[in-house]
């Protein structure tokens, strides 16, 4: 029963998580990014369960979880493509490149495409102007990208994936990762 | 531990040699100094793996030595990202990749010529520049809240120092009394430069007055503005001066504590922060007695979770106690109400940043530099249509035109300049005609525009102004927390009106409609985000009023932005019959055969997506 076990480390890690910031004041917005990194989503269970370990009413976890455009109550693709819409971008044909990928992605009514590999969002600024117009595949940034690129794209991540699914290497994607600094 | 100003000179002496190879003080050295930009518009264009192939390249040759290389925050000209700069003699490398490794280490640092075609061409002159301070887009800026973006490794609380860091601190926490550094701050004239441009001193004054034993110190870097990266250049490049000038802070006000909103969105500049709050601590630059004298402060982080509502005080301030980011009516203000009710400070990152230098340089210094009413320089990221994109400092009152044609290099492709957008969702735009107006908080105003916190986008001919107006309204709708009747309402009946005229079905009555609803809207919100919501679209109809009545009564879109008005076209001369827009089109709206004649599109299906002008190779396909 290897789902279960996943599932009670998930809920583990979470334990560490409010462990960490519950004797901190006014740390729920923090709690609830690290209960996403862990599930992917904030599903109603997990919720709940904070709400049970804080003390609060579950209307007002649900009420912050709502209110914030990062926290995500449906589960995410492996890839999550966030098309920068800010000003920038917009002018240099961002909504033309989203258009672009939900079409090649057969994406109608979701976010998420079938197969569970691509989540298409727009996003405010990322704050890469100077690359306009400017995408993020999880946490790498693509920019001064055009029309032209998305199928080229696509095909990068896919081939990714498959790479990745024969290699068994669990590398979390959604993990901001930095080199270690230079020159010392 | 730094516990004196001799600590701190001690660390300033040691680290100063080689600084001064970067700022060109030193003669000649045998060391040579890369400085590779990691801000996010270079860490996005490749600038980790090429720090990486350069170190294992120079430990490959036993060059590591003599050839240093740091990171470095946003040089600015992110649009020719990847950059390098090498010191002595501050060459300045572009578009810098991973395959030029090879060629710089032998050409440059071991036989001193420099790589010529990795310079920066100047297309209007023609010519290389060798220097950083050879090319346009720097000549005309004045780089002083920039100053160490560039310059210093911001991960290394030395080389802040060794640039005069933390001097300001030790002398206002040895030598001076709360009262005299605000003084010194009115003096200087520094207004708030997170938008509304309110006098920083007055600001310190009444939260230093208020009662209470809890006090905060609140930095505000939820920077929401789409369009604007000055705020997250600032963290990223220099991080230790936000954290200097809220410890100053908590001086002159009495807070002990600090806090830091900054968005989620910008994961480089938390790491940047936590790792110079980290290096704070361990030099006791931040926590119990400072200095050796009785102050204690100490900083932490609070996280945004993406709502542009945060970006006004009091929203901001539920959002850092973990709650939904709604505002609530002012007064009370937060330098009397704030944080867990408790007097709160609140200022933006840039105006954190000029505190050190004001304090350490006077306030007459600050003071020579902008306009009468806006004093010092403002930093704004220039992006849009414009040739040098990227992150721009200039003294308070530079003219427009010299922003964006001596700085900007101007509009690419020989355009017509039609427009600049200032101050983002609750800014307006300013058109052709004001190009020579001095950028300050009161000319801007006057032209129905603001200062917002300094995103100045650059339109030209090809941008439908009405399209721009329901761009921004549709963002502030969107972001509309709800709480109030006018905003929440209002803004949708605006971007309803604003989108039937994009499609073609508007009436002349809608722009009187349009201009009622929007100054009701200003009058009656309840914070900032709705009282501003309508600028952009009361500005452009004040700016550009043909273009919404050619919408309108001509159901033309001049710029040929909205789609509803264009149809597509093949052009039959140019049409070479490959077939690529017809697999192109989703609802199979074009029609050919493959050799032979030229396609032609069906009006009846064409959905006016435009997948297939964007693929076709011969640039066959046309609007009109």
């Amino acid at each position: 029963m290897r789902g279960i076990d996943e599932q009670q480390e998930r809920y583990a890690a979470l334990d560490r998580v409010i462990e960490n910031y519950a004797g901190e004041e006014g740390q729920l917005i923090r709690i609830l990014q690290g209960a996403q990194e862990i599930f992917g989503y904030l599903p109603e269970e997990v919720q709940a369960y904070i709400a049970g370990k804080l003390g609060l009413p579950v209307s007002e976890v649900n009420g912050v979880v709502t209110f914030y455009s990062l926290f995500t109550t449906e589960p995410k693709g492996e890839y999550t493509i966030n098309v920068c819409t800010g000003t920038a971008c917009y002018v240099q044909g961002a909504q033309d490149i989203l258009d672009d990928l939900r079409r090649t992605l057969k994406l109608t009514g979701g976010d998420t495409t079938e197969d569970g590999l691509f989540t298409v969002k727009s996003t405010r600024c990322v704050g890469a102007c100077g690359l306009a117009p400017v995408l993020t595949v999880n946490d790498e940034v693509h920019g001064k990208f055009t029309r032209r690129d998305v199928s080229r794209l696509i095909r990068m991540y896919k081939k990714r994936s498959e790479v990745k699914a024969g290699d068994q290497i669990s590398e979390r994607p959604g993990t901001y990762q930095e080199q270690s600094p230079a020159g010392h | 531990m730094i516990k004196s100003l001799r600590d701190l000179e001690h660390i300033k002496n040691s680290r100063l040699p080689d600084i001064r190879l970067r700022t060109g003080n030193v003669g000649s050295n045998d060391t040579l100094h890369v400085l590779v930009c990691t801000g996010t518009g270079c860490t996005s264009s490749e600038s980790r793996a090429l720090i990486e192939e350069m170190v294992k390249q120079l430990k490959s040759r036993d060059l590591q030595h003599r050839v240093k290389v740091f990171k470095t925050g946003c040089f600015g000209f992110c649009k020719m990202g990847p950059i390098v700069m090498v010191h002595p003699g501050e060459i300045f490398y572009c578009l810098v990749e991973k395959e030029d490794v090879d060629e710089l280490i032998e050409s440059h640092f071991i036989n001193g010529n420099v790589v010529e075609r990795l310079l920066y061409q100047d297309e209007r002159s023609h010519g290389v520049a060798y220097r950083r301070s050879d090319i346009n887009f720097f000549r005309a800026q004045n780089r002083v809240v920039l100053r160490n973006c560039g310059l210093i490794n911001p991960e290394d609380i030395g080389e802040y120092i060794a640039m005069d860091g933390y001097f300001a601190l030790a002398d206002v926490l040895v030598n001076k009394q709360p009262g005299e550094v605000i003084d010194i701050i009115s003096a200087s004239g520094l207004r708030g430069r997170g938008g509304g441009g309110f006098p920083v001193g007055r600001k310190w004054a009444i939260a230093a007055a208020a009662r209470g034993d809890v006090k905060y110190v609140v930095c505000n870097a939820d920077e929401g503005d789409p369009g604007a990266f000055m705020d997250r250049s600032i963290l990223e490049g220099d991080p230790h001066s936000v954290l200097e000038a809220m410890t100053i802070a908590g001086y002159c006000i009495g807070a002990q504590r600090g806090y830091i909103y900054v968005r989620a969105e910008y994961p480089i500049a938390v790491d940047r922060l936590e790792i110079a709050i980290d290096e704070a601590r361990d030099n006791g630059l931040l926590g119990r007695n400072i200095f050796g004298t009785d102050f204690h402060f100490d900083i932490d982080l609070r996280l945004g979770a993406g709502a542009f509502v945060c970006g006004e005080e009091t929203a901001l301030l539920r959002s850092a106690m973990g709650r939904r980011g709604e505002p609530r009516p002012r007064p009370p203000y937060p330098a009397e109400c704030g944080l867990w009710g408790k007097p709160t400070l609140l200022n933006n990152v840039e105006t954190f940043a000029n505190i050190p230098l004001i304090l350490r340089y006077g306030a007459d210094w600050f003071a020579s530099m902008g306009t009468e009413g806006s004093k010092g320089t403002k930093v704004f990221s220039l992006a849009g249509k414009v040739n040098n994109t990227g992150l721009i400092e200039v003294p308070m009152g530079t003219s427009i035109r010299t922003i964006v044609f001596d700085i900007g290099g101007g509009i690419p492709e020989n355009r017509e300049f039609k427009a600049v957008q200032t101050g983002g969702p609750s800014g307006g735009c300013i058109p052709v005609e004001h190009i020579d107006t001095p950028i300050d908080y009161e000319s801007l105003k006057e032209k129905g525009s603001m200062m917002g916190s300094g995103g100045l986008i650059v339109m030209d001919e090809t941008d439908c102004m009405v399209d721009i107006a329901r761009f921004y309204l549709h963002f502030s709708q969107d972001e509309s927390c709800g709480q109030c009747t006018p905003c929440r309402v209002g803004t949708k009946r605006m971007l309803e009106i604003l989108e039937r005229i994009t499609k073609g079905e508007g009436t002349m009555e809608d722009l009187e409609t349009l201009e009622e609803l929007g100054e009701e809207i200003k009058d009656a919100s309840l914070c900032g985000l709705g009282m501003a919501a309508p600028n952009p679209v009361l500005s452009t109809l004040r700016y550009f009023r043909d273009e919404y009545i050619a919408h309108i009564r001509d159901k033309k879109c001049p710029a040929g932005v909205c789609r509803a008005l264009l149809d597509y076209a093949i052009d039959e001369e140019k049409c070479v019959s490959c077939g690529i827009c017809a697999k192109a089109c989703t609802v199979n709206a074009i029609r050919g055969e493959q050799k032979g004649r030229p396609y032609f599109i069906d009006r009846q299906k064409c959905l006016k997506c435009g997948a297939c002008l964007a693929r076709c190779p011969k640039e066959a396909i046309y609007t009109g």
